[in-house]
């Protein structure tokens, strides 16, 4: 039966070929040790007349994590993609190693790919799965059998090497996925939204899981997602895409606490946007007008001109609410409450056209719908935008 | 009341339901049983009534030289027809399914375009056309006509197949470093394997079966199972047609069901390699 193929065979003359030709492609040594695992120069992605990506750069260093985040339709998933060269790109270059691969074919490119869907050969056993990119390396039998058994054991399914696809849950086949993308060493591995197909409490061990395995082998890993926590808790860099180009490329930390722009602003955490008008700037603070009519203080990195338009960004995690309000006093109207057990989630309406969310610790009792509520926040827990929704600084 | 007379309505509406069934099956398979059971008859004219039970009919056929080159004829061709048109069927509906390219809807309608044209016009335009350029009526153009008639429905099932078949799975095996060749090879093909079954059986029967077609393109003096059986009733109704008619049967039903079969229990022979368990 054509497919049941046996591992077991000598490889075929014209696959042996291939393989060859993949191993003829030398990892990067000595001199190229401290180029970059992957670097995009000026990338632009077409698709006929739809511009998918943008001017796109980055460079990711060696054995680090970096995500691509944005929402559905960004261009994250075609950036990934044109690493392993299933698109192609209208203009730039990509390097991997410091060498160009704008001709090299997929199968030539040595890079693991990690899909959505998993993507596991349904009519291949574990085994012939996790083997399929050493057997097209030229890879000893013996040698396959261990570093399959050994892939296997750090992805923690050793002795599922008979089971078939079809006979294991949804996180053990990604486990089997990830596995089968790792065995043979690429230079990169690509992870394609890889715990969106699984349920939540899945998707959060696997989570774990991969960083804990990337960390171990120091593997290059882009990692493309539209969830935010996932993103801030798994990576070295966070690059937050919208329409087709990066809007900020920077640690969690940097992305979540001074966001770039508004929509990263935004997308991370959904940040409260206060609009005003600043009254008077000195060195390091300014005192501002909001469009609600409460006066504030904030810190500013530069004097700014008097009654420029300007967006102060609040997380919800930094309004305090009640007496622990000191600074910047906000009063409103609870509209909504929602009990977390440790913390609550206030929706208040201090007058403007959007509610305001704080997300605060409980002291004393929560309070309800209706009543008054008053928020503070500290000069140095927020972040200023100018009229074009960039950050000052 | 009404409700016992409506129940009376529903069970008469039932029982005229399973009377216009019962007439509907008896329709379509009264002549195959008649066949089936007048080749056994013992008298030598082919209709009822039975006179006893006999072979006869079958140990002469087995001695007419003329039906067992036929037999043998339809056979050759039907298996080449079914390897050729099995062939291109993949490879056209892999490329329909798997790449764009200019003239590709013009291109998917006209390899469908044979099974939509009447029989005889099929046959009577290959005809012509071999008369225009001044060829030979060969056996090559009986199995070019038959893998004509057989290449649509092949292509629509494998096509089927094919649209089912994720692209994932070949992105994955060529990430992973093989080919293209040979992410086809390992990955595509064998996926494909059910259509590919179904397709040479189909295309076998198609072959085997055809009647108007063959008796244009034939060579001269080549009779295939259906125009031999033809010529033969041209002569007299023998039981010898109705002991060839049950062969045909046996052959045109038997062959798909063994296919089917042996597919069936290939997949099972796979699942019962490892016991299904239960996992969290």
């Amino acid at each position: 039966m054509p497919d049941s193929q046996n591992l077991t065979e000598a490889p075929r003359p014209e696959t042996a070929g291939v393989a060859k030709a993949g191993a003829a492609r030398p990892a990067p040594v000595g001199a190229e040790a401290n180029s970059p695992a992957v670097e995009f120069r000026n990338i632009d992605i077409a698709y006929g007349k739809f511009v998918a990506v943008r001017d796109f750069s980055l460079s990711i260093r060696k054995g680090s994590f970096v995500t691509l985040l944005g929402p559905s339709g960004c261009g994250k998933t075609t950036i990934l993609r044109s690493i392993a060269g299933l698109v192609d790109i209208s203009g730039g270059q990509i390097m991997i190693g410091g060498q160009r691969v704008d001709d090299v074919p997929i199968y030539r490119r040595n890079i693991g790919l990690v899909f959505q869907s998993y993507a596991l050969f349904p009519h291949k056993t574990v085994f012939d799965n996790v083997a399929f990119g050493l057997k097209y390396r030229n890879v000893p039998k013996p040698e396959i059998k261990r570093r399959v058994g050994k892939a296997l054991e750090m992805v923690r399914l050793p002795g599922s090497e008979k089971k078939l696809p079809s006979q294991l849950s949804g996180g053990q086949q990604q486990r089997i996925a990830l596995a089968r993308a790792i065995v043979f060493e690429p230079q990169v591995l690509l992870l394609d939204e890889p715990l969106s197909a699984l349920d939540a409490n899945m998707r959060e061990e696997m989570r774990v899981e991969i960083k804990k395995i990337q960390k171990e082998t120091g593997i290059t890993a882009i990692f493309v997602t539209h969830d935010q926590e996932e993103a801030l808790s798994m990576s070295d860099r966070i690059v937050v895409m919208n329409a087709g180009s990066a809007e900020q490329i920077g640690t969690p930390e940097e992305v979540y606490e001074r966001p770039a722009t508004a929509f990263v602003a935004d997308f991370l955490g959904k940040a409260n946007m206060l609009a005003g008008t600043v009254s008077v700037s000195g060195q390091g603070t300014a005192t501002m007008v909001l469009a609600t009519g409460q006066t504030i203080n904030v810190a500013c990195p530069r004097p700014l001109a008097q009654a420029s338009n300007v967006t102060v960004v609040v997380r919800p995690q930094k309004l305090s609410v009640g007496a622990a309000a000191s600074a910047n006093r906000l009063s409103g109207r609870v509209v909504s409450a929602s009990y977390l057990g440790g913390s609550a989630i206030y929706e208040v309406d201090i007058g403007g056209r959007t509610n305001i969310r704080a997300n605060a610790s409980i002291s004393g009792r929560v309070l309800r719908e209706g009543e008054v509520i008053d928020l503070g926040f500290d000069p140095e827990g927020c972040v200023l935008l100018d009229e074009s929704g960039r950050r000052i600084s | 009341m009404r409700g016992t007379r409506r129940k009376q309505e529903g069970r008469w509406a039932w029982r005229l339901t399973g009377f216009v069934t019962v007439c509907v099956y008896i329709f379509m398979f009264a002549p195959i049983v008649a066949t089936v059971v007048l080749s056994f008859n013992a008298s030598m004219f082919g209709g009822f009534p039975m006179t006893g039970f006999s072979l006869q009919w079958y140990s002469k056929l087995m001695t007419n030289e003329a039906v067992l080159a036929a037999f043998r004829t339809s056979l050759w061709i039907a298996l080449v027809t079914a390897a050729v048109t099995t062939a291109i069927g993949v490879v056209t509906a892999f490329a329909l399914v798997r790449f764009e390219f200019p003239g590709k809807q013009a291109l998917s309608t006209l390899v469908i375009l044979p099974a939509l044209v009447p029989e005889t016009i099929l046959g009577v335009g290959l005809l012509v056309l071999i008369k225009a350029i001044d060829q030979p009526r060969t056996m090559l153009l009986l199995v070019l006509g038959h893998i004509l008639l057989a290449v649509p429905y092949v292509v629509l099932i494998t096509q089927a197949r094919m649209v089912g078949i994720r692209r994932v799975y070949e992105e994955a095996a060529l990430s992973l470093g093989a080919s293209r060749l040979s992410s086809f090879r390992e990955i595509t093909l064998p996926l494909l394997i059910p259509a590919v079954v179904g397709g040479a059986l189909l295309a076998f029967t198609i072959s085997f079966d055809n009647t108007s077609a063959s008796l244009f393109w034939r060579p001269a003096g080549v009779e295939t199972m259906p125009t031999q059986i033809l010529s033969m009733l041209k002569i007299s109704i023998s039981p010898e047609i109705n002991a060839l008619g049950t062969v045909m049967i046996l052959v045109t039903v038997g062959i798909p069901l063994l296919g089917g079969l042996i597919l069936q229990s290939l997949t099972r022979l796979k699942r019962r390699g490892e016991p299904k368990e239960e996992m969290k």
